[in-house]
């Protein structure tokens, strides 16, 4: 076996007939499937998922996009801090075009400011060793799969004495979004599609509380299109036999206990803050990480608290984020889809992410509507 | 409109053709610069000509398989090709920064003096500027050419239903090239750049007779820029199937690494042909016999299911829209 | 979730970086996640700049012969490829 086949290997064709054959088969009632992260979304939506399986299945999506969970005061955070004076922002990715109330970082990098798009959360080493003068802020944003990347950055910073570093930490956890969106009592879900690699990271045992709370099937699944088919298999067969538990689809990665290193420098680091606002969907208790207070010399929200704006935000009042984020609607249903809220005009954070939800109905999901023209 | 050029607007994609037809267009305007396509097709005293304009600004200057020399060339070579014109003279200006090599400059010039042999194209013109450092970043290079149309009526308003849509080489080899040779990325392989003259192939498919609907080089935007806009400016559908098109393997790695699709990757030396069904054989056995487009394939037809719109099928019988690239490149995270 | 790639481990440095392959495209990560032993050879999960786990061959393996016998019992007539409803509607 190669890295090719780990790759091709699950994206068969005769595999995906054969699966999508075999779910019809065995599927004999309604199953709403919420898959979680915005990744599995991605892997439904390019790879027309929707269509092989039965209509039976219907897929629900989750709040996995932190990007696409940043309230937009805390965009408005990074711009404040890229705007001071002698300061780099770094951050990974998509982060840069999610407009704030006023800009985006995108913008502001436009107009001059020193704003930087990382691969890597370890760029920030180099870039904090080459400018002494400057003072570099790590946005940091991911859920548990990204959050060990910035302990090691934060171990590294230390190590190496740069006082100059700081870190603006938005990581999120899973369980208790998805224990959120549950407890409202308004979510049909009945069986649960587990992430990929935060599970790697956390290991699968963390879903076990859900799975008995809530009596869904949780089939944690890897990434590719075969996965994500074996995956909705096994979940309709356990719906089948009235069971609820826990399944491991991605034993080539998961295990029960995960990183337990990637977990130790996470715990060594950061601490579960007591609130954090999720947009769209309020204040979910315990869900979002900090840096410890021993750590506070590093910690952007502490030294730079001044410049930082405090009022809460909301959303357009034509934005259904919110409701997509909590799997109540699907962005077809929102109003201002594809004509004010575009990729490139995004008037919400589903749209500009790029692992948001609409951001994929946009690029891959237009011709599941049948008879849609554009 | 933004009030601020960002780096979107030199993508090739939507962006791109909003600040044309926004704002170039608006005050440029006239019937033949409207036409949109890789040359404008004059008639001077009786004689058919096709005319184009070029500038070349690509980082880093020199990447496996060619240079910014090796690009002007072949890029304007290709963009009179696609007009089904056979490149006779060109101009070259360089805008050269202070400070740069000038054994350099000397390299990429006979880059551009081997690349010319391939199609007899002359440099009968040009111009020299040097800039204070910083004022450009190493060397740009600006090209006009001029060819004489050799087959008229080749043209993006041309496809027809049933047409089928081949592609000479592998897609996104050059984007994906340059990608991974940009020094922050820090990604080894040896992916070379597809950048080759077109013109010779081509010649071969017009001397052989072969009817051409459309031609068109999958520069900036890749295969996705040129099958929508075709889509679009033809007002037909346009159906591939996503097995069918060669990508190669180092390109799958690095959109599989920085989540990109290989469709919105640039090429430099790639074409794609729309020509009637009874063609595409010949078209087919011509262009294998040339190197640079012995990977040709057929990808697609024309239909009618979705104006303006490219389908793409899945290996096991799920489909989408190809939409047109947007933004400039960015990768996924979580 | 978050965008990660198999890949083959080619190199080790004395930094505890591993120089990886992933379809003829290399790059350098860092393995300081890992905290079992790492070699030449092995399949490795990488997500922005760092390895978060190995990856095993045998239970990929085995997740490819269950599907392969899923092919086999459609072929052999277990399973009808056209049974039950789909969205998927091309007429």
């Amino acid at each position: 076996m190669t890295e090719v086949d780990l790759i091709e290997g699950f994206r068969d064709p005769e595999h995906m007939k054969a699966l999508a054959a075999l779910i019809k088969k065995e599927c004999k009632s309604k199953i709403n499937i919420m898959e979680v992260c915005g990744g599995h979304t991605h892997t439904i939506m390019k790879f027309g998922l929707s269509q092989i399986l039965p209509d039976l299945i219907e897929f629900v999506h989750g709040p996995g996009c932190p990007v696409c969970i940043m309230p937009k005061e805390r965009i408005d955070h990074a711009i404040a801090l890229a705007s001071m004076p002698n300061t780099i922002l770094a951050t990974l990715g998509d982060m840069i075009r999610v407009p704030g109330s006023k800009t985006s970082l995108q913008k502001l990098r436009a107009e001059g400011k020193d704003i930087r798009s990382l691969y890597s959360p370890m760029d920030v080493i180099k870039i904090a060793q080459e400018n002494p003068d400057k003072n570099v802020v790590f946005f940091a944003i991911g859920f548990e799969t990204t959050t060990p990347m910035s302990a090691v950055l934060v171990q590294q910073a230390i190590a190496l004495g740069l006082k100059n570093v700081f870190f603006h930490i938005n990581h999120v956890t899973v369980p208790e979004a998805v224990d959120a969106i549950m407890s409202g009592g308004d979510a049909k879900i009945d069986a649960f599609l587990g992430p990929s690699h935060v599970s790697v990271i956390t290991g699968y045992k963390i879903y076990e509380p859900i799975a008995e709370k809530y009596h869904t099937p949780v089939v944690v699944s890897g990434f590719e299109p075969t996965d994500v088919m074996e995956s909705v298999l096994r979940i309709v067969r356990q719906i089948n036999e009235g069971k609820s538990v826990v399944d491991n689809e991605y034993a080539r990665a998961v295990s029960r206990e995960g990183n337990l290193k990637a977990q130790e420098l996470v715990n060594t680091y950061f601490e579960k803050r007591e609130h954090f606002r999720w947009r769209g969907i309020g204040d979910i208790p315990k869900s979002a990480l900090k840096l410890k207070a021993q750590y506070a010399a590093y910690d952007a929200e502490i030294v730079f608290d001044d410049v930082l704006p405090k009022e809460e935000l909301n959303d357009h009042k034509m934005c259904i984020c919110g409701d997509i984020l909590k799997g109540k609607a699907k962005p077809f249903d929102c109003k201002v889809f594809g004509k004010a809220c575009t990729p490139t005009n995004p008037m919400g954070s589903c749209m500009v992410s790029s692992e948001g939800a609409c951001a994929a109905y946009f690029k891959y999901g237009k011709l599941s509507l049948k008879g849609a023209t554009a | 409109m933004s009030k601020q050029i960002l780096l979107s607007h030199g993508g090739g994609g939507e962006e791109t053709q909003n600040l044309i037809k926004d704002l170039f267009f608006k005050h440029f305007e006239n019937d033949i610069l409207l036409r949109m396509e890789d040359a404008a097709s004059l008639v001077m005293n009786d004689h058919k000509i096709a005319f184009t304009t070029d500038s070349f600004v690509v980082s880093p200057l020199f990447f496996k398989g060619g240079n910014i020399g090796k690009l002007a060339i072949a890029g304007t070579v290709n963009d009179l090709s696609m007009m089904g014109a056979k490149p006779r003279y060109m101009t070259c200006s360089f805008m050269i920064e202070e400070g740069f090599l000038v054994s350099h400059l000397e390299d990429i010039v006979m880059t551009m003096r081997d690349e010319m042999a391939k199609s007899g194209v002359k440099i009968v013109a040009g111009d020299t500027k040097v800039v204070p450092r910083g004022g450009v970043d190493g060397l740009f290079i600006n090209t006009a050419g001029i060819g004489e149309i050799m087959c008229e009526n080749i043209s993006a308003h041309n496809l027809e239903n049933d047409d089928v849509i081949i592609v000479s080489n592998e897609v996104g080899n050059h984007g994906a090239c340059i990608l991974a040779t940009r020094e922050e990325i820090e990604l080894e392989s040896d992916l070379q750049t597809d950048c080759a003259s077109l013109w010779k192939p081509v010649e071969a498919l017009i001397d052989a007779n072969v009817k051409i609907h459309a031609l068109r080089d999958a520069t900036r935007g890749g295969l996705s820029a040129v099958l929508n806009e075709w889509a679009s400016t033809s007002h037909v559908c346009i159906e591939v199937d996503e097995a069918k098109i060669p990508v190669a393997k180092e390109v799958r790695g690095v959109c599989e690494l920085l989540g990109f699709e290989p469709y919105e990757f640039a090429n430099e030396g790639t074409m794609v042909i729309a020509l009637p069904k009874a063609e595409a054989q010949r078209a087919l056995d011509i262009l294998k016999q040339f190197d640079e487009t012995a990977k040709v394939a057929m990808i697609g037809t024309v239909s009618d299911r979705f104006a303006d719109k490219v389908v793409l099928h899945t290996p096991w019988g799920s489909e989408r829209f190809l939409e047109p690239p947007k933004g400039e490149l960015l990768p996924r995270i979580c | 979730m978050c965008l990660s790639i198999p890949s083959k481990v080619v190199e080790i440095d004395e930094n505890n970086y591993a120089t990886v392959d992933t379809m003829g495209v290399k790059r350098k990560v860092t393995l300081d996640l890992i905290s079992e032993p790492v070699n030449i050879g092995d399949y490795v999960l990488i997500h922005v700049g760092f390895a978060m786990n190995k990856i095993s061959k045998e239970h990929a393996e085995d997740s490819i012969a269950a599907y392969n016998e899923i092919v086999e019992a459609m072929k052999d007539g277990s399973i009808a490829e056209d049974e039950g409803e789909s969205q998927y509607d091309r007429s």
